[in-house]
């Protein structure tokens, strides 16, 4: 497929653009949605569509008013604020429980690996809709015992509960990608470090762990876009007073439709250019650590 | 017999090697547990108990359990109606659960499954409160004491609970001769107690409840007469002789004077059916059957909704499975056979859409797809489509499965392209030095060994499809939409808790089955993200 041989007839070289093209218009599909609410976004009018303006280059046609709407209105700062709040703290948490585990996991004689990997990894397979149920029922019992019991606000029990629920939902990621990067790993370096007087501790920081870094930063990517991406669990076990950007999104998409939804989005995919671009970066450089080629 | 190896430690090998083994596998547990315990906690046993919410059925039960005792003895082919008993203890378990404005509660649960139940139990917990009060109103015309708060107070109250300090007293007690001497009196007033003893005004300044002096009357005209002992003072032994004198009242008539449908037949009978704890109804109606008196029958027409949706669901997953195998192959190919250089430029195409919120991409596809959307108004520039005939592409199935499509396609392609790459391009050259043509090559050869690509692929693009919530809640309208969106509906709207739990079972069982067989054909360590 590479490249046409030199010995190719008619009909093989127009299958060979045509597949081409063919591919092109998928990769289209995959893309052209996501790139077409960027200039959609600068819309000076509140319309979904281009207008003749915007179609004729007329800069009349483009404006900044949806982003000014989005950084200003309280609607959208109150939402990215708790957004940047949650998901934060619940990628710490599956990040330093994940990690732990999938080093757990990767020794030698684990008992009932496969059943512990399945619970582990059991949050990305079921449906978000059962976990939110679930959650749901779950969650405002245990916010009522801690409001009762502990005393704590109403606020922070609300924080804390979806904090813990989307923790639970980005641990999978951060056990896939750290037991990945730990199947290539070198036991017998921590071997070495043990051998040369290093306590286990000392090992792990020294030895394991910045080896096993690249695996863990885009785990906590994954745990921290999960979270940031997460609509239906915190839309069952959140509040009001949690509402996230996915959330605020939800709703705007489902009852008044407003063009600053754009403008959010566009942020996010700058966001997630950034982040892929990172994830990306640090996958090559853990190859390069290993001693395997880059791909 | 053989010397046995020994360790420096003088063991013996073998022993010392378990040792060693027992420690790691110790060490290796310590570190999982930690999560192993956080996900238990947060995730596996919050679903349990959902699980366990779809049969759970206490509610009955224990709002009324002295009507469901009394119902258990009634049957309905010999008697339309259930006695006066019946009736009698509905009356009071109603108070006590209009007081803690239960009834509702129960009457929203009894109406899934009969539907206007719930009027009925939202029209008489107002006029239960005034049942009884014939046979009140004689016991105070008799004695002006029986309505002081206080009388009621000595006569049952236990006398520890008396002798303790007004203002910072235990939760109420009887006395044990009370409770012996005039069992249903006590019954009901210590639920009364138990309320008022909370209410602003306290126990010391309610007056009883009717139904409490109607069950006195009950216990001072019961065969055999009661033995009151200690309890007999001036005042109850009047009352005592005067009570088989009262005009009495019919509760049965009370109930069918405030609201006609306790006359009923089928309405005690759903109560009576549904008693038990546990049930298996919400199941039943989970695929459009429903339990009667006369045993397990269909729906309703108008009401068979659920299998409709689940086979919905299944299709439009299938649906959308089959278009990702369609859109994802080629793709996957090409990333599999360019140099790696290019492959890498392509495959952050396809891994953009994979790290891009799920909600800017449904966002996007609601902007695109609708009438005054991009595609129609590019559709109708080129002259496609007139102005007029603009084409619905959302808010029905059609904008479900090409949003769905896009969404979960990098699934599909990125386990393609992992089984792909492993395919040594030499097989399909030696084909074709053989003598295959093209098609033949691809075909016998190459295509055999991407099915296990296409395995993972498929179960992981139905496993996340069936389950889909937000996407079709958003592009789907009413003819798009999946089982999901029905669970979240019975959570946030219809609040009908258990046929949620129910739906959500039959879900969970079904990606379970899944996941199982995908950890059987691909492995969950071989789950790989991002290429």
């Amino acid at each position: 497929m590479s490249a046409l041989p030199i010995y190719a007839t008619t009909g093989q070289k127009i299958w060979h653009y045509t597949f081409r093209v063919i591919v092109g218009l998928i990769l289209f599909f995959l893309v052209a949605p996501i790139l077409i609410i960027i200039p959609l976004s600068f819309n000076a009018q509140s319309f979904f569509t281009f207008t003749p303006e915007m179609l004729a280059l007329d800069p009349d046609g483009y404006s900044l008013r949806h982003y000014r709407d989005f950084f200003t209105n309280p609607d959208w700062i109150r939402p990215l604020q708790n957004s940047l709040i949650i998901a934060p703290f619940a990628t710490i948490i599956s990040v330093s429980l994940g990690t732990l585990a999938a080093i757990g996991l990767s020794q030698s004689h684990v008992p009932y690996r496969r059943t512990i990997m399945a619970i582990m990894i059991s949050p990305m397979i079921v449906p978000l809709i059962i976990s939110a149920t679930g959650m749901f029922f779950f969650y405002s019992q245990l916010g009522l015992w801690m409001e009762s019991a502990l005393g704590f606000s109403r606020s922070f029990t609300g924080y804390v509960k979806v904090i813990l629920a989307h923790a639970a939902l980005g641990i999978p990621f951060v056990i896939i990608t750290v037991t990945a990067t730990l199947v290539g790993f070198d036991h017998s370096l921590t071997r070495a470090a043990a051998n040369m007087g290093a306590t286990p501790t000392q090992t792990f920081f020294k030895v394991q762990m910045p080896l096993i870094l690249p695996g863990v930063v885009s785990g906590g990517l994954f745990a921290f876009i999960t979270s940031f991406d997460e609509v239906v669990v915190v839309l069952f076990v959140g509040a009001a007073a949690q509402k996230t950007l996915p959330w605020q999104m939800f709703t705007g998409l489902r009852e008044q439709i407003s063009p600053t939804i754009l403008a959010a989005a566009t942020v996010l995919v700058a966001v997630s250019i950034v982040l892929l671009t990172t994830v990306e970066l640090l996958r090559r450089r853990s190859e390069r650590l290993r001693g395997l080629s880059p791909s | 017999m053989a010397e046995q190896m020994m360790a420096a430690d003088g063991r013996t090998l073998k022993s010392s090697l378990n040792r060693a083994l027992r420690r790691q596998k110790l060490r290796a547990l310590l570190l999982i547990a930690p999560l192993l315990l956080f996900i238990m906690v947060t995730f596996v046993i919050p679903i349990g108990q959902m699980l366990f919410r779809s049969v759970e059925n206490q509610i009955v039960s224990d709002t009324i359990p002295r009507t469901v005792q009394e119902l258990a003895s009634w049957d309905a082919r010999t008697d339309p109606l259930p006695d006066e008993a019946v009736f009698i203890s509905f009356a009071k378990d109603m108070m006590t659960a209009v007081e803690e404005r239960r009834h509702t509660r129960l009457g929203s649960r009894l109406n899934y499954e009969n539907a206007g139940i719930s009027s009925q139990f939202r029209r008489s917990g107002r006029d239960v409160a005034d049942m009884g009060e014939v046979i009140a109103d004689q016991f105070i015309a008799l004695n002006p004491a029986w309505e002081e708060p206080e009388t009621w107070v000595t006569l049952l109250a236990d006398p520890d609970w008396i002798a303790a300090d007004p203002d910072d007293r235990p939760a109420f007690e009887l006395s044990d001769t009370a409770r012996t001497a005039l069992p249903r009196t006590s019954d009901v007033y210590a639920e009364f107690a138990r309320l008022a003893q909370d209410s602003p005004r306290g126990l010391a300044r309610s007056q009883p409840w009717n139904m409490v002096y109607f069950a006195l009357h009950e216990d001072l005209t019961a065969t055999p007469a009661p033995d009151l002992g200690t309890l007999a003072s001036p005042l109850l032994t009047e009352a005592a002789t005067a009570a088989s004198g009262f005009e009495t009242e019919s509760i049965r008539d009370a109930f069918i004077a405030s609201s006609r449908g306790w006359g009923d037949t089928a309405l005690w009978q759903t109560i009576q059916t549904y008693s038990p704890p546990y049930t298996a109804s919400y199941f039943l109606t989970a695929v459009d059957l429903r339990q009667t008196p006369d045993g397990i029958e269909r729906a309703a027409e108008n009401q068979q909704i659920y299998v409709r949706l689940f086979i919905r669901t299944l299709v439009m997953s299938l649906t959308i499975m089959g278009a990702c195998i369609l859109l994802g192959y080629p793709v996957a190919w090409m990333l599999a056979n360019l140099p790696s250089r290019q492959a890498n430029l392509m495959l952050i195409l396809v891994l953009l859409p994979f790290w891009t919120s799920l909600l800017v991409r449904t966002s996007a596809w609601k902007v695109l797809l609708q009438q005054q959307g991009v595609i129609n108004d590019l559709l109708v520039w080129i002259g496609l489509v007139a102005d007029d005939n603009r084409l619905t592409m959302i808010n029905n199935a059609t904008g479900t499965i090409i949003a769905m499509t896009h969404i979960l396609l990098p699934f599909m392609i990125l386990p393609l392209y992992s089984v792909m790459k492993t395919i040594p391009p030499s097989y399909l050259r030696a084909a074709k030095s053989l003598g295959a043509t093209n098609w033949t090559a691809f075909w016998r050869v190459y295509f055999p060994q991407s099915v296990p690509g296409i395995g993972a692929g498929s179960i992981l693009v139905f496993i996340l499809s069936i389950g889909y919530y937000i996407t079709p809640e958003i592009v789907g309208g009413t003819s798009g939409i999946f089982i999901s969106n029905r669970i979240a509906y019975h959570i946030s709207s219809s609040l009908n808790w258990g046929l949620a739990a129910a739906l959500g079972t039959i879900l969970l069982v079904v990606v379970m089955a899944l996941y199982w067989a995908y950890d059987r054909i691909v492995g969950i360590d071989n789950v790989k993200l991002g290429g």
